[in-house]
């Protein structure tokens, strides 16, 4: 927290030549930050970083297409804003980022699960790795890596990629993120998997919000699931009908999700849509060792053509 | 009218007699979400937790097929092509259990819309007509919540047949009317004297936690006065993504879309929510869209709920204040701060 303060500065020195400026503030309850937009300099009084700013801001940054756009990035939003460059769906000089490095963000679900309710949050302290939430006059600490978010525990890019302003100190990433958890599910049989997606998406609304609130997701208002000319995909709310979006959306997404985790975030009914993106990434990552926004100057791999693929052996059946 | 006691123990017990007789929807919990289920004795009834959704689908389903249609050629005359309609009315009697007063008194919402003197929405009707709500007191408000905003109460009996108070070994249930008499009955035992006191401090205290409410009426005239000021608009809906979360969980959301799903020479007409914060909810045939941006879209949304459909129905607003939007929104977006921003912000100039 000590760096907010260098961080209000530099915003504030950029603002100037900027249209605006995307961070976080405080939202409805100490322990649900809300995305900030600042355009004027009193705006930037209201920013704060934390573990409670969850939100990949760069989720807006294709809908501000043609502004000059400052935006505040943890390590797993920048990645966001490479694939994003890589996929020329942004332009670099129309941006300034603001890097923070981060130790974690925190997983409400999870913290709502330990306290029972999160309907009455009265205060939220964060330390260096664990996070105290007082509610209804009870207070409850717990271990940071223990209410994490999942991606934060396999994260390699605590210190932003990209960045042409970064405040704080940059901090190592250490892990490797081997895919366990996919491999682990997909020990399951074929028949429980299924059994475990229709199980989950009996519950799906069908309000898009994992669409909207992913940042790679960008054919938005041309969505095929809901276009009438052509009528590509029923309305009907089966089961089937709804898996079958979601393949279709982690088919759109193959090789180009960061991870970022927001559309699982931001499922009101907690379906668990990660996992259905891991393990497509897991497939493009052992066919071409690749990991979406991971490698500035890369191409990404199914946007680029290659007579004989490394991996892929094309003429050896 | 009665008050009747159910323990905690006996409560599985009578919802699974209930369940013999009605679609017994109570609210369960999936993940770390509470959706309505209907009764199952070996899934455990959530009656803490504040549900995710509303019980709204109880009565317009998400998805209905209004019709259903086919296409014959005349063996006569092939050229000649006839359509066969017919049309489609479901519906089982239904009791919700465990839905707030503020989902109660939103079904009043759809009333005003799907019952009118001008439209009698059949299909919706008849669902209503065969719905019964048992609706549970909140022992205590959210952060969230702002039910009292909109002249509901965490105890209030607005809209729901039986009302149900936590107390300390059970619920206590007061029917309000016949149809909650019907399902109540009288195999249970009548509500002690000291239950019925204890019930009535549970909801004492719950209406005195809610705090003063806010008056919000001068939103009808100050949204429209805002209807045409862009960078309002532009400001407030900055971080929405424009998704459908806060109109689906919502209890007072009534829009549809309607298309054909025809396979070969059959189809059907479908009924499906649908929501103002999709680019498609007013595109045009021609291909013009009046709300071509988020913006238009929210804007929209906040005014319909508190301008234009209290002009059209009476002064009510079309918001419970159940906080459903706010504690779901992917973005935290505060429907109570944009109606306090539009009281609040200066009036537009003149135009001219």
């Amino acid at each position: 927290m000590q760096h907010l303060e260098e961080l209000k500065q530099q915003i504030r020195d950029r603002l100037p030549a900027l249209d605006l400026v995307i961070g976080w503030e405080a939202g409805f309850d100490p322990l649900r930050a809300t995305p900030l937009f600042m355009r004027q300099p009193d705006d930037v009084d209201r920013l704060i970083i934390g573990p409670q700013c969850v939100h990949n801001l760069a989720t807006h940054l294709t809908g501000l297409k043609g502004r000059k756009i400052g935006i505040v990035v943890k390590g797993c939003d920048s990645r966001t804003i490479v694939e994003l460059l890589q996929e020329k769906l942004i332009n670099r000089e129309d941006l300034v980022v603001f890097g923070v490095p981060c130790s974690g963000v925190v997983s409400v679900g999870k913290i709502g699960r330990k306290m029972g309710s999160l309907d009455y949050v009265e205060g939220v302290e964060f330390s260096a790795d664990s996070v105290t939430v007082a509610s209804e006059g009870v207070q409850n600490s717990f271990a940071l890596e223990e209410v994490a978010a999942d991606k934060c525990g396999r994260c390699q890019y605590n210190t932003p990629l990209l960045f042409d302003v970064l405040v704080g100190e940059p901090r190592p990433g250490d892990v490797v993120d081997d895919y366990a958890d996919v491999a682990t599910f997909e020990e399951q049989p074929l028949e429980a998997r299924m059994n475990h997606w229709l199980e989950a998406m009996d519950r799906c609304v069908r309000c898009y919000a994992c669409r909207n609130a992913c940042p790679m997701c960008v054919c938005r208002d041309h969505c095929v699931a809901q276009s009438r000319d052509p009528h590509w995909m029923t309305q009907e709310d089966t089961v089937e009908n709804k898996l079958l979006f979601q393949i279709i959306h982690t088919m759109h997404l193959a090789g180009r999700c960061t991870e970022c985790g927001e559309c699982e975030r931001s499922c009101p009914m907690s379906i668990p849509l990660l996992l259905l993106r891991r393990k497509m990434n897991k497939e493009i990552d052992a066919l071409f060792d690749y990991r979406a926004g991971t490698r500035i100057d890369a191409t990404p791999p199914l946007l680029s053509f290659k007579v004989e693929e490394e991996k892929i052996n094309e003429r050896g059946w | 009218m009665a008050a009747k006691f159910i323990a905690h123990t006996e409560l599985d017990a009578w919802l699974g007699r209930i369940s013999e007789r009605y679609r017994a929807l109570v609210p369960r919990r999936e993940g770390n979400a509470v959706v309505f289920r209907p009764f199952d004795p070996a899934m455990p009834v959530e009656l803490k937790a504040r549900p995710t959704e509303s019980p709204k689908a109880a009565v317009f389903p998400r998805c209905e097929a209004l019709l259903a249609y086919k296409y014959e050629k005349d063996p006569e005359e092939p050229g000649r092509v006839e359509v066969e309609v017919a049309e489609r009315r479901d519906g089982v009697p239904t009791v919700v259990i465990g839905g707030r007063p503020c989902d109660a008194a939103a079904f009043k919402t759809f009333d005003r819309v799907y019952d009118s003197d001008r439209v009698r929405d059949l299909n919706y009707l008849n669902r209503r007509e065969m719905t019964v709500l048992v609706s549970l007191v909140c022992s205590k408000p959210a952060t969230t919540c702002f039910c009292h905003w909109m002249g509901g109460g965490p105890a209030s009996t607005a809209g729901s047949d039986v009302l149900m108070t936590p107390v300390a070994d059970g619920h206590v249930f007061e029917t309000l009317t016949a149809r909650g008499d019907e399902v109540i009955g009288t195999e249970l035992p009548d509500a002690s004297d000291a239950q019925m006191t204890e019930a009535r401090k549970v909801q004492a205290a719950a209406e005195a936690a809610m705090g003063e409410p806010v008056d919000v009426g001068a939103a009808r005239e100050k949204l429209l006065a805002l209807f045409d000021d862009a960078g309002f608009w532009e400001a407030e809906s900055a971080k929405c993504i424009s998704c459908g979360v806060c109109t689906y969980l919502c209890p007072t959301c009534y829009c549809f879309n309607i298309t054909d799903e025809k396979f070969g020479h059959e189809g059907v007409r479908l009924r499906t929510w649908d929501y103002c914060m999709s680019h498609l909810f007013t595109m045009e045939a021609s291909g013009h869209n009046p709300r071509p941006t988020k913006a238009h879209r929210l804007k929209n949304r906040v005014g319909h709920k508190f301008s234009y459909y209290p002009s059209l129905h009476g002064g009510n607003i079309a918001c419970c204040g159940c906080g459903r939007c706010i504690r779901s929104c992917p973005a935290s977006v505060d429907i109570r701060a944009i109606v306090l921003n539009a009281i609040a912000a200066p009036a537009p100039r003149p135009k001219g």
